[in-house]
């Protein structure tokens, strides 16, 4: 029951985009068609379900105060926790590189489709996002990590096809001239947070 | 003697003088028709998450100028060693070790504010801010557009950011860097903070604002939809 929680919470309350504002760059500049948004959206979930748990293991294993005692009794006080940022940066990038590689070997349809996503990724601030909120929430075990990794993905997903949608619609209305394109886009997105907001406080 | 002249004047001539018309553009532009938020769309993510308060939105955007000046002039100096297939990992790695140096000093002397800021300085590593301007700029640019395209850049994204936190906290708290600025007796007139301002949602529709304003000023701005 726990994982359904973290997962149903992670996609709906604690949204990366609408209650946090991660990975909006891409959000705002790849949401003009529901295609796109589609194929943007599904590299996220893969890319944050894989990076997730990895950084996982490597925070309890190796950075953490305390994190190296299986090592060596005597590095039980050696604190690395000022290197994550950028080994989780390291893991990141490394992943999707090799990510992209495996997917182009064995998944040639798959990588047509997200292709030109997965590089953009490794800048995605929703990604080190999720690896630094597992940090500060300190899950328990890397299952629940993934299941928070993958439920952000899942989130991220919904809020940019939801906005292209709503995108490719507005093109057929009166938007006053200042406001189209960016500024209309903005206010949207506000409203779907005031929606997304409804959520707040549910448990499971 | 008029070797010398002459000399002087080859010498003298490839160098354009440090504050020429094409730096000031670098710096006066980004503050406001090129501006990285409302026009170039980017660092969108920080600049709305830290918004709630005038001094987080300083100190956010404080480190975001340190730790742009910082890499833009590392990677203007490097940018003919860095090979280009490398290029993104290089810069990531140049910009997370500047990024621990401003988390390490904030935590030191401002820790309230740095636990605010939570995941937030973090992620000015993936700033789009930042790596669009090394990209952009610092790659094939000189030490010194470089050091003035940061700058500029980061005064563009600093004011909009304390503009709409000074908004939001105006509005959401009735204070302005946490001193109470609306008096008591406005408040005994039936006059209440508005609570919607504090959250999220406000921050996306302060700076749709913005744009609007920015655009309706400036009709060059507006999209073609």
């Amino acid at each position: 029951m726990d994982y359904v929680n973290i997962f149903i919470k992670s996609i709906f309350i604690d949204n990366m985009v609408f209650a946090y504002f991660l990975g909006m760059c891409s959000y705002l500049a790849v949401s003009k068609t529901v295609k796109t948004g589609v194929g943007l959206g599904a590299a996220v979930i893969f890319v944050l379900g894989i990076t997730v748990p990895i950084n996982y293991l490597l925070e309890n294993y190796v950075l953490k105060e305390g994190a190296l005692a299986w090592l060596d009794p005597e590095f039980a006080e050696v604190d690395l926790s000022f290197l994550s940022f950028i080994m989780f940066i390291a893991v990141i990038a490394s992943m999707v590189q090799l990510v992209e590689m495996a997917v182009e070997k064995y998944a040639p349809a798959l990588y047509g489709a997200l292709g030109i996503f997965l590089p953009l990724i490794a800048v995605n601030c929703a990604i080190l996002g999720g690896s630094l909120f597992m940090q500060e929430r300190q899950y328990a075990n890397i299952a629940e990590a993934t299941v928070f990794g993958l439920g952000s993905g899942v989130g991220w997903f919904l809020a940019i096809v939801a906005i292209a949608a709503i995108r490719e619609k507005i093109r057929y209305s009166r938007v006053p001239a200042p406001l189209r394109g960016l500024g209309i886009t903005f206010i949207i997105t506000g409203l779907m947070g005031m929606a997304f907001m409804s959520f707040m406080g549910i448990e499971l | 003697m008029s070797e010398t002249a002459e000399a002087t004047a080859v010498a003298k001539e490839p160098k354009e003088p440090l504050f020429s018309a094409k730096n000031r553009r670098l710096l006066s532009d980004p503050l406001n028709d090129d501006n990285p938020i409302t026009i170039q769309v980017l660092g969108i993510c920080s600049a709305l998450a830290i918004t709630v308060q005038v001094k987080q939105a300083v100190v956010m955007s404080l480190s975001v100028l340190v730790v742009m000046i910082g890499a833009n002039l590392i990677v203007s100096a490097l940018r003919n060693l860095i090979p280009s297939r490398v290029r993104i990992i290089v810069q990531l790695v140049i910009v997370a070790a500047l990024v621990i140096l401003v988390d390490q000093v904030l935590k030191a002397y401002v820790y309230d504010v740095s636990k605010q800021l939570s995941v937030f300085v973090g992620l000015i590593i993936t700033n789009c801010i930042i790596m669009g301007r090394l990209e952009a700029f610092a790659l094939g640019n000189k030490l010194w557009p470089s050091f003035l395209d940061a700058i500029g850049n980061a005064a563009g994204y600093g004011w909009i950011l304390i503009a709409v936190a000074f908004v939001r906290e105006l509005f959401g708290s009735g204070k302005v860097w946490g001193f109470q600025v609306i008096p008591d007796s406005f408040y005994d007139f039936g006059y209440y903070n508005n609570g919607l301002m504090i959250l999220p949602p406000m921050a996306l529709i302060t700076v749709g604002i913005i744009i609007w304003i920015q655009r309706s000023r400036n009709t060059k701005l507006i999209e073609e939809n």
